[in-house]
């Protein structure tokens, strides 16, 4: 390191390692109650992990969640993005979230086809 | 020298930049209670009754310590400065054994002085009192640490005057101590038993050990015949323990006084030093001509001998072989005067007056017996003697002077300048000189060797020959010349190295209190004993001569080599 | 390669460590493999957070959630609730003391609320031997700042400005102390760092440097940068390993990236650091003696002047500070000394770590705003006395500092403030004390440390304080005398007024300090001898309660016949003949004797 740009470059890539211990970003939450692990929310949420990876994306902290009440409609799936309206996705499969995080998390295209709710605080 | 201007007690005066306000306080003729401060070792600000008061500190300061400067208005006679000295001094005290009736220090001791000198008259504090093993182990020196006010004076001196090293403090809070690496006794430890640290202690933690029950046993016995010598360096010091002025020249007096106490013979170590001047210089000039070991370095300072036998025993070949005139003396006292008084040998006892803690470590050294008995039996310093005297109650400034018993009393003004820096390399340059050219010497004095810079070399003519001398006195100016030597860059041929500050004068048993200003004088009296002299030389001895003749044949001979040669090992300890 | 959606942070502080965090992480190890999460939930060692007393602690993100005393056994469950399915482990959530609420969210505990973690920012937040956590928060940036932007006599400017006084206890002007280095002339000056941290129950200094140690080496170079100095010293106490070892972490790969070394940031300037392991006494953390001992000599202190300023490290003008000190100074290069100074007071400026211990809910390490109150650290902070007993008294500043009652609980603390009441800031240990404590006894014990620790060069600390102790114990062991009272407030300001270095002018203070406010409970040991607190067991008595049936072994055990009563009667202890040998103690089947 010899000059404060390499330092300040330093400091992005290692910040972006740690951004989940940071308030804010992009959340994404997968209902693990007993039903919706019954009904493959493990597998989901592996997906997720991968997609992030995959794309490399930073800033997206994947949380769980337990039961909602919806239990029919499980695996449940909530995308925040700050500033905007909570949206839950049902029935979700380990296929569709390669779709979620594409339209929706990377470009913020709401995958109308999955919604079950919408919540604005 | 740049000078500030400070006010002490409301008087104005100039003291340099450099000075402590102790210095400065001392300058305007005022006086200030010290322990820890010697003027000859760094100060160290721990004993804390030199407290004085300065405008703008926030508590009082140790004036042993603290830098003057410019505009500082000092203040030693304040109401917060009295109780601060008292209350140092009270709890010394309450930490202390109360002995000053029997102890060695006894009408001699700083803290005692101090302690009277403010008026304290109760010790309020009744507690626990240290209690620490009395270190007797050696033939030397007591230690007592009982009474050690942890000054640390004798750390000091011992690292900064003789670059040994042996002390330091151990422990912490009330079990703090000063002792040897490992707390053992001096004799595990690499102590050169020189006694600068005795002689700088101002109280009796560290003593010469006592021999005197013992001496006055000999007299009293009418079956033993006791006779005493004494060394150079003692004459011109003795006084001094007994109410007389610095470097006053008391030989005489101290005859006398021996005769008073019973001793039946009163000899001269004087004697011995024109006899290892005969021995030491030829052999100088047989290691000169046949290519013997150089430089050779004088051998008649024990303290300087233990320490290179500690210390430097790769170098134990530069000693000169021959025995200090103590130990010389020693010898010839149970043979030649043996024989000549006709008097059996395990009769007499043999003791000697030095000015040398170390002395009693020599003449107990296993090999001190060319005799066929201990050579010398018993070792007093010129303390002891003081005491001796005074129980005896002799008024030693009323005695008319009297001479040296013969033949062991005659000497020439060679052998007394031994008791100062330089004196034996002096009068063995006097006797070298003429026997290698065989001419006179038109000066005897060789100023270049005197005085009292640590280490001082010069370049004397002998014939042909530069004959190229260094002197150092200390033994941490001898370690200079030593780490010379080791590393080849000593082309001397002969080096004189006593253990003491300003030589034997300045030994571990003389009288108290002694500084730069009394060493001096003392010194200055050893020359003049030697000016009026009427034998310089000695070659010239006539006692000597006739002890060559009669009795030992020549210098080196088949005699002198068994009584007045020894060898010297290698001394592991600490 | 999965994304990481989880981080667990793990204490690995001396306090966690020694309560299990290891064998928890291990579990913890374990138990995500076998789940298979082990490749989405990261684990982060990080270093104290000052809230050991509820070790091991655990932070899982990105919820924040905050276990308390997690043990092996725990961890199971924490992973099939909390990281599997996202529920969080109510049990292992820390409750508050009084209103016993659990509270999941780090940042809503009292403890937290109303401290201001600046220094300790990052402790227990970054894993402090990679040093990536550190530059992720903003590190080394002020060093860049410094050496490529700003002269070092701007730097001295710069904290001069800022008020920053020293943590060591003095609380000198850091500035000022800088300025004097950088003016001394010297072919070589040195930094050093006093890590010694000798203050009994003190730990502030060993959580800076196991949880967040580049923030100390950055300030160093900083200091090294103004003054003029290329080498710096770190004197660590040797019982503080893992500091050590995450120093040595640190350094070497501070080294690695050019952070430390030759010509950093291109800017010239040269800068290496090294430590010296303490030589474990107290007074070694006073700075002449930490620099005879960094120098190989024994730890002694030495008169000054010369200050290290002219004449430190073998004689080399030397600035020495605290770690605290260290800490704060990347802090006010980065946001400038304006903002620094709007935080505390007057004269105390930024914040303070205390060290929270003694008899309060909430022990710990509290970074609060200088200027704040004794009352809002012991109550709102420390959670109030343990027991919900009376608050009689706190110690501030550790041996060299005082006591305080009550009626000072709303003073502010800062420097001069405490100064004035006969405390002072030291370190900044806290020991808290309710009724039950005695203020004779913990004047003892507080001298007893200084008399142990004493290095033993001069009269004054050596002796005196041993004398004083005497004194003291007498008067605890009810053999007080008229005029024990008077003799120990001589000594002490002949003490303080005498002492060589700080440790024994500051040892009086706790005795002068309780005389000052608790003089009342010298006396009633000196003339009634009783122990108003009832905690010196020589000076406490036996008495027999309502719970007495009248059975008479008591009786019959006493040797001293001190026990009157009838059978079936309430018996009754005369305390004149009583010797208090214990024996009814033992004898009576209804526990109706007591102590006290
Ligand atoms: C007996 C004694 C112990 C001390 N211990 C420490 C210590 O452990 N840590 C420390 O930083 N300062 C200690 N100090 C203070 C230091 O001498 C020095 O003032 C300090 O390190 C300077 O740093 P600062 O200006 O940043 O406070 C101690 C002082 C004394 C008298
Ligand atoms: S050392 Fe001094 S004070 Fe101590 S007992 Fe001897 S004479 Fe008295
Ligand atoms: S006698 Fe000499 S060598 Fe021995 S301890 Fe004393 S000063 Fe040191
Ligand atoms: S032995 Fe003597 S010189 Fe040495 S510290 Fe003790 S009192 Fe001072
Ligand atoms: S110099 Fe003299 S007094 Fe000193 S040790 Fe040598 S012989 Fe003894
Ligand atoms: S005050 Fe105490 S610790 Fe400091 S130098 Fe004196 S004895 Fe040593
Ligand atoms: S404590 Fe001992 S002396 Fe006192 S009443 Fe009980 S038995 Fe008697
Ligand atoms: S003489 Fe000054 S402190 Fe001892």
């Amino acid at each position: 390191m010899k000059t404060i740009e390499d330092l300040k470059r330093m400091r992005e890539q290692f910040q972006a390692e740690n951004s989940l211990r940071q308030a804010g970003g992009i959340q994404v939450i997968v209902g693990m109650g007993t039903c919706g692990i019954a009904a493959g929310a493990r597998e989901v949420m592996t997906s997720i992990l991968d997609e992030i990876a995959k794309r490399k994306l930073q800033n997206v902290i994947v949380r769980q969640t337990g039961c909602i009440g919806m239990c029919e409609q499980e695996v449940l799936v909530d995308v925040v993005r700050p500033g905007e309206p909570r949206i839950t996705y049902g029935k979700v499969t380990a296929d569709d979230v390669s779709q979620i995080i594409g339209e929706h998390v990377v470009n913020g295209r709401i995958v109308e086809k999955l919604v079950v709710g919408k919540i604005t605080d | 020298m740049e000078m500030v201007n400070v006010t002490i007690d409301g008087q104005q005066l100039e003291v340099p930049k450099t000075a402590t306000v102790l210095e400065a306080v001392q300058r305007a003729g005022i006086k200030i209670p010290t322990l820890c401060y010697h003027p000859e070792l760094r100060p160290e600000g721990a004993c804390r009754v030199c407290m004085v008061e300065v405008e703008g500190a926030r508590s009082l300061v140790a004036s042993c310590v603290y830098p003057v400067s410019d505009g500082i208005v000092v203040r030693t006679n304040t109401a917060a400065v009295r109780e601060a000295r008292r209350m140092v001094v009270e709890l010394l005290l309450a930490n202390h054994p109360p002995d000053c009736f029997t102890c060695a220090r006894n009408l001699n001791c700083e803290l005692q002085t101090i302690a009277a000198d403010l008026g304290l008259r109760k010790v309020r504090f009744e507690g626990e009192r240290k209690s620490i093993p009395i270190d007797a182990n050696n033939p030397s020196l007591v230690r007592d640490q009982e009474k050690c006010i942890l000054c640390g004076r004798c750390i000091r001196a011992c690292s900064e005057r003789q670059g040994v090293n042996v002390y330091s403090f151990v422990h912490r809070g009330f079990n703090t101590n000063v002792a040897p690496a490992f707390e053992t006794g001096l004799d595990e430890a690499p102590c050169t038993f020189c006694g600068q640290c005795a002689a700088v202690c101002p109280t009796a933690a560290i003593v010469e050990k006592d021999d005197t029950a013992a001496v006055w046993r000999a007299i009293s016995d009418p079956t033993k015949h006791v006779v005493v010598q004494t060394a150079p360096a003692v004459r011109v010091a003795l006084g001094e323990a007994l109410g007389m002025g610095p470097g006053s020249i008391v030989t005489g007096k101290m005859v006398a006084a021996l005769r008073d106490l019973g001793f039946d013979r009163v000899f001269d170590t004087d004697f011995s030093a024109d006899l290892t001047i005969m021995e030491e210089g030829h052999e100088f000039i047989g290691r000169l001509s046949n290519g013997g070991k150089l430089p050779m370095i004088t051998s008649c300072s024990p303290g300087w001998v233990n320490f290179i036998e500690i210390m430097y025993p790769d170098l134990l070949d530069h000693l000169s072989t021959a025995k200090s005139p103590q130990q010389m003396f020693g010898a010839l006292v149970k043979t030649y005067y043996a024989e000549k008084s006709g008097i059996n040998p395990k009769d007499i006892v043999s003791v000697s007056v030095m000015p040398c803690t170390a002395k009693k470590a020599e003449a107990a050294r296993e090999e001190m017996n060319s005799s066929g008995y201990q050579d010398v039996d018993y070792v007093l310093t010129t303390r002891e003697l003081a005491r001796m005297i005074k129980a005896a109650g002799i008024d030693f400034s009323k005695l008319a002077a009297e001479q040296f018993d013969a033949p062991l009393g005659i000497s020439t003004g060679a052998a007394v300048i031994f008791g100062a820096t330089g004196g034996v390399m002096e009068a063995a340059l006097r006797t070298v000189a003429e026997v290698v050219t065989g001419k006179e010497l038109e000066s005897l004095d060789f100023h270049a060797v005197r005085g009292l810079t640590g280490v001082r070399e010069a370049e004397v003519p002998v014939g042909d020959l530069k004959v190229k001398v260094a002197v150092a006195h200390t033994l941490a100016n001898a370690r200079k010349l030593l780490d010379r030597i080791r590393n080849g860059q000593a082309d001397y041929h002969f080096i004189e190295i006593m253990a003491c500050p300003g030589g034997c004068i300045g030994g571990g048993g003389q009288p108290y209190s002694t500084s730069c200003d009394i060493r001096q004088k003392r010194i200055d009296s050893i020359y003049e004993c030697d000016q009026c002299s009427s034998l310089r030389k000695s070659h010239e001895n006539p006692a000597i001569k006739e002890l060559y003749e009669t009795w030992l044949g020549k210098p080196l001979g088949e005699k002198s080599h068994h009584l007045l040669h020894t060898h010297y090992h290698q001394q592991k300890r600490g | 390669m999965q994304h990481i959606r989880a981080h667990v942070l793990i204490c690995a502080g001396t306090g966690c460590t020694a309560s299990g965090a290891k064998r928890v992480e291990a579990a913890l190890q374990e138990e995500l493999a076998k789940k298979g999460l082990d490749k989405e939930i990261k684990i982060v060692e990080t270093g104290c957070h000052g809230f050991c007393e509820a070790g091991p602690l655990v932070i899982v993100y990105p919820e924040g959630t905050f276990y308390v005393r997690v043990q092996e056994e725990d961890v199971p469950e924490l992973v099939e609730s909390h990281l599997y399915k996202g529920r969080i482990v109510e049990r292992l959530l820390y409750k508050e003391p009084v209103t016993h609420e659990s509270v999941p969210n780090y940042n809503d505990l009292s403890f937290y609320k109303k401290q201001q973690r600046m220094v300790l920012a990052n402790c227990g937040h970054i894993n402090p031997e990679v040093i990536g956590d550190y530059i992720a928060s903003g590190g080394y940036e002020a060093l860049a700042k410094a050496l490529t932007g700003m002269s070092p006599t701007e730097v001295v400017a710069e904290v001069k400005k800022s008020g920053l006084r020293g943590r060591g206890g003095g609380g000198f002007p850091t500035g000022m102390k800088w300025g004097f280095t950088q003016n001394a002339v010297g072919d070589k000056k040195y930094v050093v760092c006093n890590a010694d941290e000798g203050d009994p129950g003190a730990f502030m200094d060993r959580s800076v440097l196991e949880g967040d140690p580049h923030r100390v080496i950055e300030g160093m170079a900083i200091c090294g940068y103004a003054i003029g100095a290329d080498e710096g010293y770190l004197y660590v106490r040797a019982e503080y390993p893992l500091a050590i070892k995450r120093l040595r972490i640190a350094i070497d790969q501070a080294e690695e990236m050019g952070l430390l070394g030759e010509n950093i940031f291109g800017s010239g300037f040269n800068f290496r650091l090294k430590i010296k392991e303490g030589a474990g006494a107290f007074v070694c953390g006073e700075e002449t003696a930490l620099l005879a001992s960094i120098e190989g000599k024994r730890g002694m202190p030495r008169p000054r002047p010369p200050f290290p300023a002219i004449s430190g490290l073998w004689g080399k003008p030397t600035n020495i500070n605290n770690v605290e000190t260290f800490a704060n100074i990347p802090q006010i290069i980065n946001k400038g000394s304006a903002w620094y100074a709007s935080i505390g007071t007057e004269k105390s400026k930024g914040t303070k770590v205390f060290a929270l211990t003694g008899r309060i809910n909430h022990t710990g390490l509290a970074e609060v705003p200088m200027g704040i109150s004794m009352r809002e650290i012991i109550f709102d902070i420390g959670g109030g006395i343990i027991g919900g007993k009376k608050f009689k008294a706190v110690q501030i500043g550790g041996p060299s500092g005082g006591c305080l009652p009550e009626q000072l609980l709303d003073l502010p603390v800062d420097y001069d403030s405490l100064i004035q009441v006969g405390a002072m800031m030291g370190s900044g240990g806290l020991v808290v004390m309710d009724e039950t404590t005695c203020m004779v006894d913990l004047a003892k014990f507080f001298l007893a440390f200084t008399q142990a620790e004493s290095c033993g060069k001069c009269t004054p600390c050596r002796e005196g304080t041993k004398r004083m102790l005497e004194i003291l114990n007498r008067i605890t062991e009810g053999n007080g005398k008229e005029g024990d009272i008077e003799l120990l407030e001589e000594m002490s300001r002949n003490i303080k007024n005498t002492a060589l270095c700080g440790l024994g002018q500051t040892a009086p203070n706790p005795v002068l300090s309780t005389l000052r406010y608790f003089r009342n409970e010298y006396e009633a040991h000196i003339t009634e001898k009783r122990c108003p607190a009832g905690a010196c067991s020589a000076l406490t008595g036996y008495s027999i309660t309502e719970l007495c049936k009248g059975c008479g072994l008591c009786k019959k055990s006493c040797p001293v016949e001190a026990i009157s009563g009838e059978i079936k009667g309430r018996h009754n202890i005369n305390s004149e003949a009583c010797i208090k040998c214990g024996a009814c103690i033992a004898k009576c089947p209804f526990k109706a004797i007591i102590k006290g």
